[in-house]
């Protein structure tokens, strides 16, 4: 599979303050590129670098299979591009202008012109808004017209900043769906930033982890959200139960860790041969109970909720296990079925499969 | 009677109704006044756009060593002393001074030269800070859309029209207000290089109340159409 953008090394500084370091990136020819990590980490500052917007401190990038060395060059490979920031910017003049404002830079005739603005409003579902002013739209319409002002120019790497990150659920939708159609139908690669995880992991077919300037993980989706590679990723990706224990035995197909007196049976473990290790489990893997269950292998612990937390269709239980807590996921449904409350005496049970095993030094930050 | 009488009697107001008669029935001299003032400086505010704007433009494109002093220096510049100006800009045309070759001073070129000389500085600083209302992802996305260094210029500078247009009128409108500069270049020579605010300045001393009134009811005129213009563009 082709690379259609290759970071090597790549680091930026602002003054003293560095804000990228040592990126390794490859972007593949049709995918698309999710980059999550926490606000802060970078993100925006790695996708002007490789939009050619700004250059980096040291490092190199190639776009297209070229290394954009001088401006003149740069400017070229831009032309091939296209970025969509967070904030919706449109300029202060017709909707008809700001869409069109690509094309006249790449000076093409007024009547194509008109033609590729008319068809690129009408995809974003903005026709009706041709001659309106742009800055009397709202926020979503906006962040349409600034959408439709990047494809009208065809371009072969499309890169987005949080691109949905201000608007309303449906707007969402809408440019998603976009997105998706423009990588699906038309073959064009997407690099995307966000910092929304479902949104990641709904879109992307690889997806990289940034956090505090670096590169921390990259691979598909399952895998990042599944087995991550450090603390610092764990808890990004949303792994509220991180603990902290010893390897006891490591079976052929079970290895047993012992955490604060208790005994964690896991199936997944990532070993370097040191016995200290971080224990990872998803609260949503996590079952509650009434009843202590049936059944072998399988880690049951019984304990007491300490704390009920309603999220939405979702809740949050807080439960002392004598030594450790757990955080349990569970559907509110489920747990007013189970008549769960605080002081209760309860069993937390998952299967050894879910529980994800790293060598401690690994999740140091 | 009495009031009537005291009316009649006063300087002041016999001033202004006759000042009244002199604009409506177009008296030539101040006609002649007006004109030249107007040419001067809207001739003036014209040729320090063409340099203010793009030198607005280059010192906001461009960072650069001591920009900030650069800025700094640009707002002093605001308030600088028209008189000042007026005795640089002399000396330069004068015929000894380095441009006295031109044969500039006392002409209503050399006018031109010091009020532009005099704008320059407002125009190019209010160009730099109507600039820089402009977003930093607005500029990245000028870039990312392919625009190349001169096309980026223009974009920003249409973005940023209305408030760049402001800064035009006020430097007019310092221009044809200013008395230190036209007085100490034009030398306020009678058919030749008077306008209204030496006009004014001269009939004044003289006791001349009736044209100077009239003359500065012109002036406040052009300044409330100023005005009136500002405001409706910063409405926009």
């Amino acid at each position: 599979m082709t690379n259609l953008i290759t970071a090597r090394g790549v680091s930026k500084a602002y003054g003293d303050l560095q804000v990228l370091e040592g990126i390794d990136l490859d972007v593949r020819e049709g995918e698309i590129l999710g980059i999550i990590g926490p606000s802060g980490s970078g993100k925006s500052t790695l996708l002007r670098l490789l939009d050619l917007i700004e250059p980096p401190t040291s490092g190199d990038i190639t776009v297209l299979g070229e290394n954009a060395r001088d401006e003149g060059r740069s400017l070229k490979l831009r032309r091939r591009m296209g970025m969509l920031f967070q904030k919706p910017i449109v300029f202060n003049t017709s909707v008809y202008q700001n869409v069109a404002l690509g094309l006249q830079y790449r000076r093409l005739d007024r009547r194509e012109t008109e033609r590729r603005v008319r068809d690129a409003l009408k995809a974003v579902g903005l026709s009706q808004y041709i001659t309106s002013q742009a800055r009397d739209l709202s926020g979503g319409e906006q962040q349409r017209v600034a959408l439709s002002r990047v494809l009208i120019t065809q371009p072969e790497v499309l890169l987005l900043d949080e691109p949905t990150a201000n608007l309303d659920p449906t707007s969402t939708a809408t440019i998603e769906r976009i997105v998706r159609a423009m990588n699906q139908e038309h073959g064009m690669t997407v690099v995307m930033n966000t910092h929304d995880l479902l949104q990641g992991q709904r879109l992307s077919n690889r997806v990289a982890v940034m956090i505090e300037g670096r590169i921390a993980q990259v691979g598909p989706p399952r895998e990042v959200f599944q087995s991550p590679r450090s603390r610092a990723i764990a808890s990004f990706v949303g792994i509220e139960n991180i603990l902290r224990g010893r390897i006891l035995s490591r079976g052929d197909d079970l290895t047993e860790v012992e955490v604060n007196g208790h005994t964690i049976l896991s199936k997944r473990v990532v070993t370097d041969g040191t016995d200290d290790v971080d224990v990872l489990i998803r609260g949503e893997d996590i079952d509650l109970l009434r009843e202590e269950p049936a059944g072998h292998p399988r880690d049951v612990f019984p304990g007491t909720i300490t704390s009920i937390e309603s999220n939405g269709p979702y809740v949050g239980m807080m439960v002392d296990c004598g030594g450790f807590s757990l955080m349990v996921r569970m559907t509110a449904r489920l747990e007013a079925e189970r008549e769960f409350d605080t002081d209760m005496t309860a069993f937390v049970a998952f299967r050894p499969r879910v529980v994800h095993v790293l060598p401690a030094k690994m999740l140091e930050p | 009677m009495l009031l009537q009488s005291g009316i009649e009697d006063n300087e002041i107001i016999q001033g202004f109704i006759e000042a009244i008669r002199l604009i409506i029935t177009l008296d030539p001299t101040v006609v002649e006044i007006t004109i030249r003032s107007l040419t001067v400086s809207l001739t003036a505010t014209f040729f320090a756009s063409l340099i203010a704007l793009p030198l607005g433009a280059l010192i906001y494109f461009k960072d650069f060593r001591g920009k900030r002093g650069v800025i700094n220096t640009l707002q002093t510049l605001y308030a600088m002393p028209t008189v000042i100006v007026g005795l640089v800009a002399f000396l330069l045309l004068s015929r000894n001074g380095p441009f006295g070759f031109l044969g500039l001073l006392f002409t209503p070129q050399g006018m031109i030269v010091a009020q532009t000389l005099l704008i320059i500085p407002l125009i190019t600083g209010l160009t730099v800070a109507a600039m820089s209302n402009i977003e930093r992802e607005m500029r990245y996305t000028i870039i990312s859309m392919g625009a190349s260094t001169l096309q980026s210029i223009w974009t920003v500078l249409r973005e940023v029209r209305f408030a760049i247009f402001t800064a035009v009128l006020i430097g007019f409108g310092r221009a044809i207000a200013e008395v230190g500069t036209v007085l100490l270049v034009g030398g306020n020579i009678r058919g030749y290089t008077r306008v209204l605010t030496t006009a004014i300045s001269l009939n004044t001393s003289m006791g001349n109340f009736t044209l100077s009134i009239a003359l500065g009811i012109i002036l406040l005129g052009v300044a409330l159409l100023v005005n009136v213009a500002l405001n409706l563009v910063q409405q926009r």
